[in-house]
């Protein structure tokens, strides 16, 4: 852009951006002072620096076992992903390279179903898991949080395969390859940054998924969103307990995030936006 | 130029998703649609069967069901005005050439993946909280008296949470959209005279529209379900002066084991999605023929 810019609107600009930005990153920021904190620091009124003990941290580990939910948050998420993958890549696969007349519908369908309210069918689900002895289990869950997200797996991999140029499957064709020679060797190789994606933000959605992980869990499959609701009810002195427990639940997914924003727009847009 | 063989294949791929999708959608909302006829209490061994509509003017005649319609709605709509609003003028704002530009749009997108408990929980007790949170240390110092947020003004308060939670997703949609706005238009309409404000009404606004469509309709499915806040805020309280219809639905499912009229008020809840999704769907099949 060849726009002159003046120093002063720059400068005006950038103080501006500043603060609306550190105001809305306050109460994250604030957290994660807190949480620093002892318990009787954190009730004193309002101090930006703390004293710097890792009581907290230790506490909240000790008490309620914090790296347990943790483990089960990570397991959740990367399998879930990881099954949606296994199921979502072939659908995604043949939509985008060898439509047919109802491709179109399939997908509009697929992503449908990720309308239907979860309350909706929150006692049928209640009903079969416990039928099933899937209650608080991880594998339950893990499918169940594949089956919210499939959807939205599908079709970031629709979008991004889409994009792939069809001569070259043409041409890997006309030198005699076979289906799962082109998949294997062509595309694959094309495909695999659209994947890390989707894998990506799959991995976000599903670790912050707070319907079904607290309702469908009691202890043993139990991940962070349980861990975290069970401070709904105030325990004495608990804010900076409170903010190292939630420091721990967000920032491994804060900084994947981060890692994340382009694909986050194109992911939860349905490639609407890019 | 697909051949026989490939097309079947296809086919072949294609089938586990749909068959598990098509099973995850039909089964539930099969059950949920029975149990909304039936008289049915876990607890209680009487069932009296098939009911008709009655659990329908049960939930209907609830004086919490209007209250939870309206509640949702005016969550629903409030969030979306402030953050349509407030993620145009941030956008804008960002975009402007600026030193730290990354490092601003990481710290405005942040709140978009604080999971919804942690999020309530900072903001209940952090922020808004009357004797210890940052509002009220702020009013203190002003001299003015604390504001007891979920017990005078609980919709608010969520309001104002789930807000902070979907203002980065707007923001970053809306920037994206506003970054691939072609700078040479800009440029000729400045040339032409046109001033900030009549650049906005004519060149970004109508290039923004349709992401601010996309914006609105993802944000209504998300906000409709509003769930998680409202448990480890208010609890729906006082009263059910901040209960919403998923969080009514799952009170009378697993708190009062009313199943039949949970069940009815589900089914009014995907309706009431329907109707949304309706007008989603088109949006998004339109982006597809592109």
């Amino acid at each position: 852009m060849a726009r002159a810019v003046t120093t002063q609107h720059k400068v005006i600009a950038t103080g501006a951006a500043w603060i609306v930005a550190l105001l809305i990153f306050f109460p994250i920021l604030y957290t994660i002072i807190t949480s620093f904190k002892s318990e009787q620091e954190a009730i004193q009124g309002f101090a930006l620096i703390p004293s710097g003990t890792f009581e907290s941290y230790t506490e909240v580990q000790a008490q309620s076992g914090y790296f347990k939910f943790f483990f089960n948050s990570v397991l959740l998420s990367v399998g879930s992903t990881i099954l949606a993958l296994i199921v979502a890549v072939p659908a995604a696969w043949s939509m985008a390279f060898s439509p047919g007349k109802r491709t179109k519908d399939i997908l509009m369908w697929m992503l449908s179903t990720k309308m239907m309210p979860a309350v909706a069918v929150l006692f049928p689900i209640y009903l079969i898991f416990r039928d099933t002895g899937l209650l608080d289990s991880r594998i339950g869950l893990m499918v169940m949080l594949m089956l919210i997200n499939l959807p939205i797996v599908i079709w970031m991999l629709y979008t991004y395969f889409r994009e792939i140029p069809g001569e070259i499957l043409e041409a890997a064709r006309m030198d005699g390859a076979t289906l799962w020679g082109e998949i294997a060797y062509v595309l694959t190789p094309m495909a695999v940054p659209g994947i890390a994606s989707t894998m990506l933000l799959n991995i976000i959605l599903a670790w912050n998924e707070a319907f079904w992980t607290i309702r469908l869990t009691t202890t043993e499959a139990a991940p962070l969103t349980a861990f975290i609701s069970s401070f709904s009810s105030p325990q004495g002195l608990f804010w900076a307990k409170l903010s190292a427990a939630s420091t721990l639940a967000i920032a491994p997914i804060l900084i994947m995030g981060w890692f994340s924003q382009k694909q986050l727009v194109r992911g939860l847009t349905f490639g609407a936006v890019k | 130029m697909a051949t026989q063989q490939t097309r079947s294949l296809a086919r072949f791929m294609m089938a586990p998703s749909v068959v598990l999708l098509f099973v995850w959608m039909i089964v539930p909302l099969v059950i949920t649609l029975w149990f909304s006829f039936q008289q049915y209490n876990p607890l209680n061994p009487i069932r009296d069967g098939f009911v008709g509509f009655s659990n329908y003017a049960l939930f209907y005649s609830n004086p919490a069901f209007l209250q939870s319609i309206l509640n949702t709605l005016v969550l629903v709509g409030s969030v979306l005005l402030i953050t349509v609003i407030g993620g145009i003028l941030l956008a804008l704002l960002i975009d402007q050439p600026m030193w730290g530009q990354g490092i601003v749009r990481i710290l405005v997108i942040s709140p978009f993946f604080v999971m919804p408990p942690v999020a309530a929980l900072v903001w209940k007790n952090m922020i808004m909280h009357p004797q210890y949170g940052v509002f009220a240390d702020i009013a203190r110092f002003l001299g003015a008296q604390p504001i007891d947020w979920f017990g005078q003004h609980p919709m608010m308060a969520i309001i104002i949470i789930v807000a902070w939670q979907w203002l980065p997703f707007a923001t970053l949609i809306l920037l994206t959209a506003l970054q691939s706005l072609d700078g040479e238009q800009k440029e000729a309409a400045e040339m032409d005279g046109a001033g900030f404000v009549s650049r906005f009404i004519y060149l970004t606004l109508p290039h923004m529209s349709r992401a601010i469509t996309v914006v609105i309709l993802i944000q209504t499915i998300f906000l409709l379900s509003v769930y998680a806040e409202i448990l480890v805020t208010t609890n729906g309280g006082p009263g059910y002066a901040s209960t919403n219809l998923p969080f009514l639905v799952y009170q009378k499912a697993l708190l009062e084991f009313k199943i039949g009229q949970a069940s009815a008020g589900g089914v009014i809840a995907v309706i009431l999605a329907n109707i949304v999704a309706f007008f989603a769907m088109r949006a998004v099949g339109k982006n597809l023929d592109k």
